[in-house]
């Protein structure tokens, strides 16, 4: 049985390079916070992302030169952020109406399982002295186009994160279109996950041994 | 006479009673009406209900409120935040209670309650643990959650500038859930850093008209929460 942690796969970086290889010129996108927002270190050549964040702003730009920031120009996140040329500012009603709508092009959150049907967990843990916290996940998954989930393929325990069916409290039901994990990118399917392509370096094998539920080979 | 100018927060606040539900404007620190909040934890009113995206961070603003053990229930979406520990140890002691609700439920809520509609269907949190206990229908082979608008007694809002007739711009991403919550509430306060006299605010600029704002109060230097925390500032 191969070990997660003997396995050298895509960094953070790298995954999200792969990932924003995959979003279209022009796409209206929405980052998560953590691994999702590293995409925008990434736009390939020729493309331009519009950025959204879910508490009032499209066109949203990078952070600003340390001690720049304005408290009032914040993203979901709560980090000072800059608006680029072209930029606009709505309230919170006008924002999910964007996301829930369907409006935005792309979704790209991170997660704590995702199951072969496409089920998102990524809000709760659902012990019962954990604090609830949710944010706009849910809106996210149930309105945006296409959601993508960036992730590391195992925990730091070396447990799958792709299974068959999530044990941890679901952020939506069958909304996941595709994972891009550090050792594959893989696609959720009618028939399950399907490896679309493989770290070089990582075989199938591997990546089935560290997956809770059953792959299918890419499309020949 | 449509002058909604007050003189100061204390008087902007002074008619809120035990008991009163308040929508309190604001995403983490960026449109948190800091002053008028002050206001109310000196003025004393006690088992509040507050309706706000999240729970407050450091001892200050909502999360002083909290603290001065004045809010029995909160509703929001994100109770956990950066420097956020006043609301876990009352959650845990079990004084505050939570309802929690995603941000675009939220939003929706509060759009729906100011707009006269008691109910919409929604797509959001079907299947979770957030939809217990809730009616669900389907729609074009899709389905839905219904969820009820929400409304309140006051509202707590911070703009960035404000004529005498409770129009008001904001300033960037402090707008937020501040122009819905005007419209949702029976009294609407306003606190702004300039208040002009009418006709200084370009009509077409107006983000929310007059009609959904009651009082208006100029804090023309308002603190943001991130300076106060760093500043080791504690208000109570």
């Amino acid at each position: 049985m191969t070990q997660y942690t003997d396995i050298s796969g895509w960094s953070r970086e790298q995954m999200a390079q792969r990932l924003a290889q995959d979003i279209p010129d022009g796409a209206y996108v929405n980052l998560g916070i953590g691994i999702p927002e590293l995409v925008t270190r990434f736009v390939p050549e020729g493309r331009e992302f519009i950025y959204h964040t879910e508490n009032g702003l499209l066109g949203m730009g990078p952070s600003p030169a340390e001690g720049d920031g304005d408290p009032e120009l914040i993203n979901a996140g709560k980090r000072h952020v800059t608006a680029n040329d072209g930029a606009a500012f709505f309230h919170h009603a006008d924002s999910f109406a964007m996301i829930r709508g369907g409006h935005l092009d792309l979704s790209v959150l991170g997660a704590m399982q995702v199951a072969q049907d496409g089920d998102l967990a990524n809000w709760s843990t659902g012990k019962p002295n954990a604090i609830p916290a949710v944010g706009g996940a849910m809106d996210l998954v149930a309105g945006v186009k296409q959601v993508f989930v960036i992730t590391q393929h195992c925990t730091k325990s070396g447990e799958p994160k792709l299974v068959e069916s999530c044990t941890f409290p679901l952020t939506g039901q069958n909304v996941v279109d595709r994972i891009y994990s550090d050792l594959a990118v893989i696609d959720v399917t009618p028939e399950g996950f399907r490896v679309v392509e493989l770290c070089p370096g990582v075989d199938f094998k591997t990546v089935q041994e560290l997956t809770g539920a059953p792959l299918l080979p890419a499309n020949q | 006479m449509n002058d909604k100018r007050v003189l100061n927060a204390a008087r902007a606040v002074a008619d809120i009673t035990d008991g009163s539900s308040i929508m309190v404007g604001g995403f983490g620190e960026a449109g948190s009406p800091i002053e008028l909040i002050h206001a109310l934890i000196d003025q004393g009113a006690t088992d509040l209900t507050v309706i706000s995206n999240n729970a407050g961070s450091g001892e200050v603003g909502l999360a002083a409120l909290l603290k001065a053990r004045r809010v029995s229930k909160v509703i929001c979406s994100f109770p956990k935040s950066i420097n956020s520990t006043v609301f876990p140890e009352l959650y845990e002691e079990g004084f505050t209670e939570l309802e929690l609700v995603p941000q675009g439920t939220l939003a929706e809520r509060i759009r729906a309650g100011g707009a006269g509609v008691p109910a919409f269907y929604t797509p959001t949190a079907v299947g979770t643990l957030l939809a217990e206990g809730k009616e669900i229908r389907e729609f074009n082979g899709r389905r839905y959650l219904l969820e009820m608008g929400l409304t309140a007694d006051f509202s707590l809002i911070k703009g960035h500038e404000a004529d005498s007739h409770g129009n008001v711009i904001y300033n960037k991403t402090a707008r937020n859930f501040a122009p819905i919550m005007a419209m949702a509430a029976n009294t609407t306060i306003v606190q702004a850093r300039k208040v002009v006299e009418p006709g200084v605010i370009d009509p077409e600029v107006v983000i929310t008209p007059g009609i959904f704002v009651d009082r208006v109060v100029e804090v023309s230097d308002p603190a943001h929460e991130s300076q106060l925390i760093a500043a080791g500032v504690t208000y109570q």
